[in-house]
């Protein structure tokens, strides 16, 4: 357990600087980029000189990028993510509205990805080389290759207009006055389509590398001796080569959780759904500074801390890693 | 017989209405309006502000009309083209110095409070002239409104200010507000802006960001039998693919504003339950507009711009890019506006001979790779048929030895380098024409703009005959008078043209035939929708 706090206050130090740079580079970026968010709105209604001038001063983007920066680092140390210029609501109000919404797709299609993944992982790694091994390397591989967009457009198609099994869009049904259970099941359902566009496209990546794992495991001293000892083939498979197999995932679901953010702005996008993918993409297109820091900030906080459950899951999996990190 | 005369005359409204016409069974029309029902119709975005006393912009419209109405609506069959709302009369004095409203009695605020000349002197002088988009230039003179009591309403002007321009804008700038709700604090922050009290048929009754709006009925609508549906939502759906499918799936009963893309519309048309109509925004015109930077010393000479223009197959550009949904401009004036339009200007028939003889006149000589300069071409990137012409626009261009690179930006970027930083060779714009030249038509063209004004002339152009003609129609009282100097104004930029009129166009909307009085007036999308019903 002490390993295991050491670990944590060593992780969060060192996240300060991660966070820093997020920030400071967000803001640049946008800040380099063309036009601001009165050029976003005026886009939107028209109007005249005076009007510009006048939301500019109303926003305090008639402030110098130094100023605007030091107002924004002042508000964030006293945990004020400041207000958003294209909701006019407090930013921190308009990000956590959505966070929930993003962590459920992305936990679902996550837990879809890896246990799937993983699943058929070790039916083809049982194998290696078999034409079931063949088959789900190539079908995997051709569903990571389709967009995200053309796979939920499909599914779509599919199973909400012609067949017309699941609803098309959104995160529950509209104003429904559904409480509870009624309430859950109905957010499952309109999560079945988003979460198997966003699942399915990243579960070649668990797929392959626990093949990749069990083929090496196959090679191992241990399980020749296993397999000369005659331990049943299927303990050999689950026991031996599976469970030595799976601790890269562990690696693999952390790095992960950065890219199925990415993924979830297009699924959200193409599904109606209100999470902070679109949420990121409506800042940048609206050139809301303090709202994009506000989401990118908030991202970075949700990959670091689902970095440092890996990182324990994997100290507890296998205990050379605590080992190793104590010593350096 | 009735259904016989309507069917008629949507017949000359539209080409595709037509088909849609046709299609639907005449008994529609004799059917009797059910009570209640939710009517599901598609939104693409979702406005900061949805005050339209504030923001007069067809976004903000779209939602905000139903629940905050102006002094008068546009209509088929009014006299001028408008229909009593909040208003029952309107007349302008013969100095151009005042406006007399008489307001409609007995209608009351969502909260019920009763509303009265009160509202409208507040929202003219606090909201419409200080802080309006539009409402900034057109009550730029207004002084003061006069109350003599709670249902007249007196305009007063500081400069004489055209009638015919006041009615012409009043569906767009007569948003009334409650002036109890906003008299105390920052009018511009007042969370009124967006949980909306107005007068209209629906009230503002929820926000979901990210899913959805709903409007409930008002019980207390000041309009006989009216409205009829019990809820309208708005269902935020960003993706430009989903209307159309929400559509077929019938999770929405209809989408406005060309949210099925007009790619769709052909496949979309032939499902059966599903009607495209193309009536309803005659009021709301957009014209496809190729900008020009008159800095560029090439495209300062009216030689080169005539060139451009000859290069253009106006035809192609309707039948492909708008898939016949458009029509081919003449000038700055739409062909379906009722007062102003006139035909009788230069126009430029798609001749590359031509084109290339004018460019040859000019100066510039093919080289030995075929180009006469280079241009950079910033197509506006808000609707797909701006940026897909833009890509036509490079290849007709080549066609005539000049070369046009294209630049790609969002809306802010856009915006910025066009109207600001002025970093743009030609650019294509789709601005609307509002029912009168002087709303948002002659600042295209009018020099002495500050920089930053966007959909104004940022391109340095300067004609001080036009200028002149402008000024003078800005306060040109006589109407037939007013309406002659705008067709001068026309010729004119038909002639020197200052910025190229490609082709004009009003959306599509994809309705449910179950729908009923879709598209009844020339701004049915940003409407109150009071008679607007749903079949059972």
């Amino acid at each position: 357990m002490n390993r295991a706090l050491r670990l944590i206050r060593r992780r969060l130090i060192a996240s300060i600087p991660v966070l820093a740079i997020v920030v400071l580079g967000t803001f640049f970026l946008l800040e380099a980029a063309p036009g601001d968010a009165v050029d976003a709105y005026a886009a939107s209604l028209g109007g005249d000189a005076g009007l510009n001038a006048d939301l500019r001063a109303q926003w305090g983007l008639d402030q110098s990028i130094w100023a605007r920066l030091g107002a924004y680092l002042y508000a964030l140390a006293h945990l004020d993510l400041g207000r958003s210029v294209i909701f006019s609501r407090p930013n921190l109000e308009v990000i956590l509205e959505r966070l929930p919404n993003t962590l459920l797709l992305m936990g679902s299609a996550t837990a879809l990805s890896f246990g799937l993944g993983s699943l058929l992982g070790i039916w083809a790694g049982a194998k290696p080389g078999s034409l079931r091994d063949r088959v789900l390397s190539v079908g995997s591989l051709a569903l990571y290759a389709v967009p995200g967009f053309w796979l939920g457009l499909v599914l779509i198609v599919i199973f909400s207009v012609q067949l017309r099994w699941l609803p098309l869009s959104g995160i529950e049904t509209i104003a429904s006055g559904k409480q509870g259970l009624a309430r859950a099941g109905d957010i499952a359902v309109h999560l079945i389509l988003p979460v198997g566009a966003l699942g399915l496209i990243y579960l070649a990546l668990y797929l392959r590398m626990m093949r990749a794992g069990m083929t090496e495991a196959w090679r191992t001293d241990y399980v020749l001796a296993g397999r000369a000892r005659g331990i049943p083939r299927q303990r050999i498979v689950l026991r031996h080569v599976a469970r030595n197999a799976l601790t890269p995932l562990v690696t693999m679901l952390g790095v992960q959780s950065a890219a199925m953010l990415g993924g979830s702005v297009v699924i959200e996008s193409v599904f109606s759904i209100p999470g902070l993918g679109r949420l990121a993409q409506e800042a940048v297109a609206g050139r809301d500074t303090p709202l994009l820091l506000g989401i990118i900030l908030i991202s970075a906080v949700v990959v670091i801390l689902i970095n440092l459950i890996v990182d324990l899951a994997y100290a507890l999996l296998d205990p050379r890693v605590g080992a190793s990190e104590g010593q350096s | 017989m009735p259904p016989l005369s309507l069917n008629r005359r949507s017949f000359l409204a539209g080409t595709s209405f037509l088909l849609a016409s046709t299609a639907m069974p005449t008994i529609s029309f004799a059917q009797e309006a059910k009570q209640g029902g939710r009517l599901i119709v598609a939104a693409d975005s979702e406005p900061r502000n949805l005050n339209p006393a504030i923001v007069a912009s067809n976004g903000v419209f779209f939602i905000a009309s139903k629940v905050i109405e102006p002094l008068a609506e546009a209509s088929f069959e009014g006299r001028d083209g408008l229909a009593p709302r909040l208003a029952t009369s309107w007349e302008g004095s013969d100095d151009g110095l005042s406006v007399t409203f008489k307001l409609r009695e007995g209608v009351k605020w969502h909260d019920g409070l009763p509303f009265t000349s009160a509202d409208v002197a507040f929202s003219a002088l606090q909201v419409w002239k200080p802080l309006q988009n539009l409402g900034r230039t057109i009550f730029k003179d207004l002084e003061s409104v006069e109350t003599p009591d709670a249902t007249t309403a007196i305009l007063k002007f500081a400069k004489p200010t055209p009638f015919q321009l006041i009615r012409n804008a009043l569906p767009v700038v007569s948003s009334v507000v409650p002036k109890h709700i906003y008299e105390t604090g920052d009018i511009a922050n007042n969370p009124a802006n967006v949980q909306l009290i107005g007068t209209g048929p629906f009230k503002f009754a929820e926000y979901k960001p990210g899913e959805y709006y709903r409007l409930a009925r008002n019980d207390d609508y000041w309009g006989e039998n009216a409205p009829h549906l019990d809820e309208i939502i708005y269902r935020v759906l960003p993706d430009r693919g989903a209307a159309a499918s929400a559509l077929e799936a019938e999770e929405i009963q209809l989408a406005a504003f060309s949210m099925v893309p007009l790619a769709d519309l052909d496949r979309i048309s032939k499902v059966e339950g599903i009607e495209v109509i193309s009536k309803g925004y005659e009021a709301l015109t957009y014209q496809l507009v190729v900008e020009i930077n008159h800095r560029r010393k090439e495209l300062a000479d009216v030689k080169v711009r005539q060139a451009i223009a000859h290069a253009i197959d106006r035809d192609f550009v309707v039948k492909t890019i708008f898939l016949g949904y458009a029509e081919a401009a003449t000038g700055p004036v739409p062909k379906n506006d009722p007062q102003f339009y006139t035909a009788d200007v230069p126009t430029y028939a798609f001749d590359v001979a031509k084109a290339n003889a004018l460019l040859d006149e000019a100066g510039y000589a093919k080289g030995a790779d075929g180009t006469r300069f280079s241009l950079k071409l910033l197509p506006a990137p808000y609707f797909n048929e701006t940026r897909q012409f833009g890509d036509y626009l490079r290849q007709a261009l080549a066609a005539v030895g000049i070369k046009a690179e294209l630049v790609n930006n969002d809306a802010a970027a856009h915006q910025k380098a066009v109207y600001t930083d002025h970093a743009f060779d030609l650019a294509i714009a789709p601005p609307v024409f509002r029912g009168d030249p002087a709303i948002s038509t002659t600042i295209l063209v009018q020099s002495g703009i500050p920089d930053g004004v966007p959909f104004s002339n940022q391109g340095g152009y300067k004609n001080a005959e036009l200028d002149a003609l402008i000024d003078k129609a800005a306060s040109e009282l006589d109407e037939a008078k007013r309406t002659a100097l705008y067709k001068d104004f026309q010729k004119l930029v038909a002639t020197d043209l200052p910025l190229i009129n490609v082709a004009e166009w009003g959306f599509i909307t994809v309705s449910r035939s179950s729908v009923k009085n879709v598209s009844n007036n020339p701004r049915w999308a940003v409407s109150n929708w009071a008679d607007t019903w749903v079949e059972a």
